[in-house]
């Protein structure tokens, strides 16, 4: 166990680096989400196209090799940024194309007739969809979307590969020094348990406060 | 105010409205009705694009019915729509479903359409209802909620489609008051129906469809007392019977 407590400096430090990779790449993973859904579900043929390819290519592609490419080819081509600002763009860019899949699900779970009630009433399909469809869609989804932001919390732990000194890479670092891996990785292991259930406990309040009579 | 030429429509394979000319003035009342599958409810729909005809041309106010876009929103905003289902924005109060269109489309502000919208709902008789969630109201109360978030945009013509078929029989009553109301004040309406009694007390005209075309048009009185067309005769002999 001391082993855990004599390096507790270097795993806050990869606790804090894991937390901002989650919050910053699922705030990113939103708006990306939010504007695939918006292009998937909307009246123009060649934004559908667009969006329906970039979910089935982010989807099918393992995290890990994006992140490799985007690490070691995006210098090749100019394009340089700090590992950590890398790896929170493609965590964000790849989860976001879930999180479209999951808005995509609420906005089918919404009868027809409200879109078109909205539209009726002379909104723009934007606006139905933010005032009307979106809205309701979200609160459908709110369960999935928590189950996403896990698994996203989970897979900041890649960006170690890469690099990224993450609670993950700090854990491992301190194994290197000390050779106890038990209850250094059981140590981190509980740091990303308490981040879900954290989120957990999030969802499970927001899905009650949301609930809408139908 | 509106006028339809030729409208052709449809679904796959299925021919659901054959050449389809009509025509509606100002402040006129134009009942449809006829058998389940006979195009009534598209050719309501076609009215305000929510359908897209395959063929003919729509004109509102003289202005044919723009393909997609911000002028078909304009357009729709002058057009009232009540839907059989209601439609009512569930995640919405009452008062903020009549609310939303006037402030997001006309611009209005929130002060002002909140004084509109509660006016409206005293007109259609749920004044007390404005702050409940629209799955908390009978049947009759969302239909009239509807019918006041329609009349909010303070459209030109209002479409009907089928507003009673939903309801419990003991709240149709209600809500046909409402469009007696509404057509008595001077309202261009279209009212697609099965309400037989309706149609004869506040039509201006009956229009009956069968199979995708209008087979035959008239006054009411005249319509229902002695049709001219066979199907017509037979569909009225099943309908008032009971």
């Amino acid at each position: 166990m001391s082993a855990l407590f004599d390096h507790l400096p270097e795993f806050w430090q990869g606790l804090v680096v894991t937390l901002q990779m989650t919050m910053t790449s699922f705030a990113g993973a939103a708006v990306v989400g939010l504007v695939i859904v918006a292009m998937r579900v909307g009246p123009v043929p060649v934004l559908r196209r667009v969006a329906t390819v970039y979910v089935e290519t982010l989807q099918n592609l393992p995290l890990l090799v994006l992140l490799v490419l985007a690490v070691f080819g995006l210098p090749e081509i100019g394009l340089k940024a700090g590992l950590t600002t890398t790896a929170i763009v493609v965590i964000a860019l790849y989860e976001g194309a879930y999180i479209a899949e999951a808005l995509r699900s609420g906005v089918n779970a919404i009868s027809a007739g409200q879109g078109e009630a909205a539209r009726a009433l002379g909104l723009t399909f934007g606006q139905s969809l933010r005032h009307v469809v979106l809205p309701q869609a979200l609160r459908t989804v709110v369960q999935p979307i928590g189950n996403i932001f896990i698994a996203l919390t989970m897979n900041t732990s890649l960006a170690a590969a890469v690099g990224v000194v993450e609670l993950t890479a700090a854990a491992n670092r301190v194994n290197l020094l000390e050779a106890q891996p038990i209850p250094i990785f059981v140590g981190a292991g509980l740091a990303y348990a308490a981040i879900a259930a954290g989120a957990g406990f999030v969802t499970g309040r927001l899905e009650r406060r949301l609930a809408v009579a139908r | 105010m509106i006028r339809v030429r030729g409208l052709n429509k449809w679904f796959g394979e299925h021919h659901v409205l054959h050449d389809v000319d009509l025509d509606v003035a100002r402040g006129e009342v134009v009942v449809v009705i006829g058998p389940s599958g006979s195009g009534k409810s598209t050719l309501c729909r076609c009215l305000n694009r929510l359908e897209a005809a395959d063929s003919g041309e729509i004109l509102v106010d003289g202005v044919p019915v723009p393909a997609e876009g911000r002028e078909l929103a304009r357009l729709r905003a002058d057009v009232g729509m009540v839907f059989q289902s209601f439609n009512l924005f569930q995640h919405k109060t009452v008062l903020e479903n009549v609310m939303l269109a006037p402030m997001k489309v006309r611009g209005v502000s929130r002060a002002e359409a909140g004084r509109t919208a509660h006016e409206l709902l005293a007109r259609v008789g749920i004044a007390e209802q404005a702050g409940k969630q629209p799955a908390r109201l009978s049947g009759g109360q969302q239909q009239r909620a509807a019918i006041a978030r329609a009349l909010a945009m303070r459209p030109k013509a209002m479409l009907f489609d089928e507003p009673t078929s939903a309801l419990d029989p003991e709240m149709v009553g209600e809500v046909l008051d409402v469009m007696t109301g509404l057509a008595a004040d001077g309202m261009t309406m279209v009212v697609v129906t099965h309400e037989m009694g309706f149609a004869r007390r506040a039509a201006d005209r009956v229009v009956f469809m069968d199979g995708g075309r209008i087979v035959e048009t008239g006054e009411p009185n005249a319509f229902f007392d002695s049709p001219r067309t066979d199907r017509a005769r037979d569909f009225l002999a099943k309908v008032l019977t009971h």
